[in-house]
Order: C-alpha cells, then sequence, then structure tokens
C-alpha cells in the first residue's frame, strides 16, 4: 500500500484534479456504454414482438371482413 | 482445415456461440479490470519524475492500445464480410464500432487529462494525438454509415469499405512517436525487448490491457447478439424468442 491515510490517497500527491477526473470520465463513460448496451437485446425484441402483435391484428381484421 | 468454423456464420449458431462465452468475457473482464485498476491506484509505487500523475496510465494505455486492436477487429470483420459475404461478420463489425469509438474517447480523453499537470497543455496538434483523433472519426463515419442505409447488407458493404481503408491510419498512429517528433512518450512496454517500466508498475498495467480487451469482447457479443436479432426478425427462432421475452 503506497499511502498511509485515505486523504493521502484521495489526494494523489497534489494530482488530485486530474487523476479523478480521468478515472471518473473513464468509468462514468464505460458505465452508460455497458447500460445502453445491455438494454438493446430487450428492446430489440420488444419491436419484434410488437410488429408481430400489429401483423396478427392485421390478419384478424382482414378474416372478418 | 478452417471448415469447423462455417456452422458459426449460421446467425442462430452464432447467437447461441455469442450466450454461452458472455458469461466468461464479462466475468474475467469485471475481474481483471478491478484487480489492475485497484492495483494501479492503490499498490504500484510512485513515479520519480510523474509522482502520482502518471496513474492515469493504467486507463490511458490500455484504452489507447485496445482502441487500436478493436479497430483491427472491426476491419477484420468487415473484410470478412465484403470478400466471403457472410452477414454475421458484417453484423460483428457494426457491433464493434460504437464501443471503439467510446474506447478512443476514453483514450483521448485521458491523455488529455495527463497531458495538462505533465505538459502544461490539454491538447497538441502532433502526429500521435491527431491521428488518434482521426480514429475517432472513422469509428463515428462507421457507425454513421451504417446507420445511414434501410438496408443493412448495402449499409455493411459502405461502412465496411470505409472501415478496410481506415486500417491504413493505425500504423501511423503506432508508429507516430517514432516517425515525428512529438510531445507524446514513446512505448513503454516493449515486446522484443525489457520495458521501460518496473515489474510493480507494469502487472497491474498488463492486467488492465488484458481486461479492457475482454470487456470490449463482452460487450461486442452483447451487441452482436442484439444485431443478429434486429437483421432475422422474420425467422422462426427470432420470432419465438421475442413472444417468450419481448411481450410484456
Amino acid at each position: 500500500m503506497q499511502y498511509h491515510s485515505l486523504a493521502e490517497f484521495l489526494n494523489m500527491g497534489g494530482y488530485a484534479f486530474f487523476v479523478w477526473l480521468a478515472y471518473g470520465v473513464t468509468f462514468g463513460c464505460l458505465a452508460v456504454l455497458i447500460i445502453t448496451t445491455l438494454g438493446q437485446e430487450s428492446r430489440v425484441l420488444k419491436h419484434i414482438a410488437n410488429k408481430m402483435k400489429r401483423e396478427e391484428r392485421l390478419k384478424q381484421n382482414r378474416g372478418s371482413k | 482445415m478452417w471448415k469447423w468454423l462455417h456452422p458459426y456464420a449460421d446467425p442462430q449458431r452464432a447467437y447461441q456461440l455469442s450466450s454461452k462465452l458472455l458469461p466468461w468475457f464479462s466475468l474475467l473482464a469485471i475481474s481483471l479490470i478491478g484487480i489492475g485498476t485497484v492495483w494501479g491506484l492503490l499498490f504500484a509505487p510512485t513515479d520519480y519524475q510523474q509522482g502520482d500523475s502518471y496513474r492515469i496510465i493504467f486507463i490511458h494505455v490500455p484504452a489507447a492500445s485496445m482502441s487500436m486492436a478493436a479497430y483491427m477487429a472491426m476491419a477484420s470483420a468487415a473484410f470478412v464480410g465484403i470478400v466471403w459475404q457472410i452477414k454475421s461478420a458484417d453484423w460483428m463489425a457494426a457491433a464493434i464500432a460504437p464501443i471503439g469509438a467510446v474506447i478512443t474517447f476514453i483514450a483521448l480523453f485521458t491523455g488529455a487529462a495527463w497531458g495538462k499537470p505533465m505538459w502544461g497543455t490539454w491538447w497538441v496538434w502532433d502526429a500521435r494525438l491527431t491521428s488518434e483523433l482521426v480514429l475517432l472519426f472513422l469509428y463515428l463515419g462507421v457507425i454513421a454509415l451504417y446507420a445511414s442505409f434501410e438496408d443493412k447488407v448495402l449499409a455493411a458493404r459502405a461502412a465496411g469499405i470505409l472501415a478496410i481503408v481506415g486500417v491504413i491510419n493505425i500504423p501511423i498512429i503506432k508508429y507516430s512517436v517514432e516517425w515525428w517528433s512529438s510531445l507524446h512518450q514513446g512505448s513503454t512496454i516493449k515486446i522484443t525487448e525489457k520495458s521501460a517500466m518496473p515489474d510493480s508498475m507494469l502487472y497491474p498495467l498488463l492486467i488492465n490491457i488484458l481486461g479492457f480487451g475482454l470487456m470490449i469482447g463482452a460487450l461486442s457479443l452483447v451487441r452482436f447478439k442484439a444485431e443478429i436479432l434486429a437483421r432475422n426478425s422474420m425467422r422462426p427462432w427470432v420470432r419465438e424468442l421475442a413472444q417468450a421475452k419481448g411481450v410484456k
């Protein structure tokens, strides 16, 4: 362990702003990327399911005429 | 010799294989990035010249090197897609592009946050930085082209050609620090000789590089799976899946 206290660690030898800016933006960007990526598959499936429902309704309408 | 690969060009097989590989990639990526980052921030020694500001290296170098590796993966997939007309390869290329763009942005941003305290400037228009910025635009171009066409076969061909032509930028980024004088330092990790870095700094760096690579792999698999479903929405197996999971 390079640091003796939490304050010393957070201070990053005086470079706190730059180090935490870099790490913050990196993990922030990755979090957004991961969340949007994980939602993609269910969005696609929902879209397909809605399309199928529409087709089903169309078929029924045609059948009743 | 490579015949065993052929069945995996089939969308359903590719989807199933991706689902099988995904947990391994994710688990390894999370643990490696966790270990590498904690090691780099807490346990690696302070640099005698740059103090603690150098700790940005543990995300900057993995992001920068993997931004190029991801580009090569995307361009290879695009090449396979164009030459052998394998649609799965096109979808893989389309899946990698947005991930590569984010990783390239991270490389540029962390570089700027490191450049400010060490060089006294956020940005200079020198060869290394400019060529990496061009890489970001190449990724954005591929994403935009793929999104511009309703017909995704045509879209993949257009985006694929851009991706393949853009490969010329990769050696330019790699050797920019040797070909032109630059504020950017030369490479620290050397494959053929001893690295210019003690092991206590090198190991967390290598772990994070591997972790970033696996993370890009995991995210690519997730986007690849979604892309397969979107492009095969008329297939019975996709419709079954949509019926089971998409109706809510």
